[in-house]
């Protein structure tokens, strides 16, 4: 694979060239703050690189919080009074610098979801098409990452176009795609490494991976059946602790719900698309106010049975986690994905 | 505190053994640093998992809300005058309820130690009024005095109001705290100046609701942000529905509020969400002399009406 190598000293000049063509994103950690979130680079705005993962994922970048699908007027003096419009999108192309490797392979899960053969959801494939991903490997995994228990880790290139290996005084960049190869073009950046970078590369891969702690094991949860999981007796200790807030599914890069909603005001109309969570209430309530998933159990069964099971049963291809820790880290009543996880491997129903 | 443990188990377990409650509420050991995981222990087996230290920050009163059963619960001054909360407002009553008072030193501020550090914490561990902080290529030491909770710095209810059981000797009240030196910061800013400072303090949220959610007064059957008919408050993070809501929740806390700084602790974003309620406090406390949850007998400063309330805030 093609490895240009990066000198420090030309990391903000070709940022800065780039720009000509790309709108750039990246890490932006707040001052004074342990919070960290993707951010538009503005002029002189540099990316954090030495965020490991940020508060929030990066999947606001594809998928933002709130964004707006359609608009309408309800003025009857209009012609196209009550008819939904496509609302303008810029899709010009943008670089995401300094994308972590698991964050980058969580758009891949993503997309199983968003773009399928019989359904392409517009406005995340188009978002997600606009984006090069310029990923930073990791050079040493923070305790709570065990990314490489779900198929990705600290170098893995499965969702990127650029991988870039921080060294001392440079960063060697793996060009994993053409559009990658665009992205360091657009920089100026093109000086090849010499011979014994891959091997260089790597032995930072293999040193990366030792420092990894954390794991978790999944392996017997595709042979169990569903409803022995889903009538466990464990769910009841399991979900005590949560207070059923967002918070798991907000930061969580591989999360997708959303609700949409209709806001009108005046006459002007927007149907908006929004993040929603399977750990409110609202999620799931009908209009006649019969909820299905009612209580805190259900809802918490739902999060991790949708996570550890349900999507591997449907797309085998593993679990619907990259190992970035967040949901550990900000849960505000440290219920741990790793100890639930190792509950449903373990859990052999009663004769 | 450490030394809690053995007293709290003990009593946990006599309970249990005999019957006399079918569940306590307790924390157990978390697994990431200065964090520990709300608890039930239903069986005598169960209680070794308790353990006490200075991450117990979030308020169990919470996890009462309509139950039915009878209920050991392990309370701080401040869990305490939640039940106390809970209790007047009928969410649980007393006689289904023994409480374990546990004397409180203050709990420590996670946000405050994370930021203080470029790199990872690994472990935080405590050792009388010193809290060692530990990264795979650091350790330093800290006094815990200095890194309390913001509300823990200015409590003057360290020791539970209500209880059953007693794990320790009383501890000393604060005496010569500002407990209101904050709202008494913002209180004197123009009105420009007070737009700008809460649009800032509010700009992080995402709208994850762990506060409202973290909270022990937040037990509305259906709370008015997640209405949808009428729908009070748009979904997204859009600043109107976002200060709605914080603003809105505010006032639902007035005289409610024990400052028990649940909110502030469960917020993964780490904004002080008490900015707001500090102030509700604060004038509940000099208009009627109110401080909530002190005690069972007497019914909050909102519900009551004397002829002689002050009246010259209405215009």
């Amino acid at each position: 694979m093609k490895v240009i190598k990066i000198d420090k000293k030309d990391w903000a000049g070709g940022l800065e060239r780039s720009r000509n063509t790309y709108k750039l994103i990246g890490p932006v950690k707040e001052k004074d703050k342990d919070i960290s979130s993707f951010k538009p680079l503005g002029k002189d705005m540099l990316p954090d690189l030495d965020v490991m993962a940020t508060s929030v994922s990066p999947k606001s970048i594809v998928f933002p919080q709130e964004e707006v699908m359609l608009t309408y007027t309800t003025d009857e003096s209009k012609e196209d009074c009550n008819l939904f419009k496509s609302h303008d999108k810029d899709y010009s192309p943008r670089a995401v610098i300094g994308i972590r490797p698991f964050d980058a392979a969580a758009f891949l899960l993503v997309k199983k979801n968003f773009d399928t053969p019989d359904y392409r959801d517009p406005y995340w494939c188009d978002a997600y098409e606009a984006c090069t991903f310029i990923g930073l490997a990791i050079n040493n995994p923070d305790s709570l990452d065990f990314s490489p228990s779900t198929k990705t880790g600290p170098f893995d290139t499965s969702g990127l176009d650029v991988l870039l290996v921080e060294t001392e005084d440079s960063y060697l960049a793996q060009v994993v795609t053409e559009k990658g190869e665009a992205y360091l073009n657009a920089a100026g950046w093109e000086n090849e490494a010499g011979n014994g970078v891959d091997k260089q590369i790597g032995d930072m891969k293999k040193a990366a991976e030792t420092k990894i702690t954390s794991s978790i094991s999944y392996d017997k949860i595709k042979s169990k059946e569903i409803l022995d999981l889903y009538n466990a007796d464990f769910w009841d200790q399991a979900s005590f602790a949560c207070i059923n807030c967002g918070t798991c599914t907000y930061v969580c890069p591989t999360c997708w719900c959303f609700d949409i909603q209709d806001e009108t005001r005046g006459k002007k109309g927007i149907r908006t698309k929004a993040w929603d969570s399977c750990m409110f209430p609202l999620f799931t309530i009908h209009t006649t106010g019969h909820n299905p998933r009612g209580t805190k159990l259900q809802r918490v069964r739902q999060r991790f049975m949708h996570k550890l099971k349900y999507f591997m049963d449907k797309y085998d291809d593993g679990i619907m986690c990259v190992g970035c820790g967040r949901c550990i880290r900000s849960c505000p009543v440290n219920i741990d994905i790793r100890s639930i996880c190792e509950t449903m491997n373990n859990y052999e129903p009663a004769k | 505190m450490l030394g809690y443990i053995d007293k709290i188990r003990g009593i946990s377990e006599k309970l249990l053994t005999e019957e006399k409650v079918d569940m306590v509420i307790g924390f157990k050991k978390g697994t990431i640093p200065m964090m520990n995981e709300p608890f039930v222990a239903r069986n005598a087996s169960e209680v070794k998992d308790f353990v006490w230290d200075s991450n117990c920050g979030i308020n169990l009163a919470n996890y009462l809300t309509d139950r039915k059963e009878t209920i050991g619960i392990i309370a701080k001054g401040c869990d305490s005058r939640s039940i106390v909360n809970h209790i007047i407002e009928n969410k649980i009553t007393r006689e289904q309820l023994i409480i374990i008072g546990v004397p409180c030193k203050g709990m420590i501020d996670h946000h405050e130690i994370s930021s203080m550090f470029d790199t990872e914490i690994t472990e935080v561990t405590e050792n009388g009024s010193d809290i060692i902080v530990k990264g795979t290529d650091f350790e330093e030491t800290l006094k815990k005095d200095s890194f309390l909770q913001k509300n823990c710095k200015v409590c003057v209810h360290r020791n539970p109001v209500i209880h059953d059981e007693l794990v320790a000797d009383m501890v000393d009240e604060q005496k010569d705290v500002d407990r209101f030196e904050e709202v008494n910061k913002i209180e004197v800013m123009s009105q420009e100046e007070k737009w700008n400072y809460f649009n800032d303090l509010l700009s992080p949220c995402i709208r994850c609701y762990a506060c409202r959610n973290a909270c022990p007064l937040c037990f509305c059957p259906t709370c008015f942000v997640d209405e949808s008919k009428p729908q009070w408050v748009g979904k997204g993070p859009d600043p109107v529905d976002t200060r709605t809501f914080h603003f809105l929740r505010a006032y639902h806390m007035v005289g409610r509020c024990t400052d028990c700084g649940s909110c502030v602790r469960a917020c993964p974003m780490g904004i002080d969400v008490r900015a707001f309620t500090k102030k509700s406090e604060k004038d509940c406390f000099e208009l009627y002399g109110w401080e909530a949850g002190l005690s069972i007998d007497k019914r909050p400063a909102l519900e009551t009406f004397k002829q002689n309330d002050p009246e010259d805030f209405i215009k």
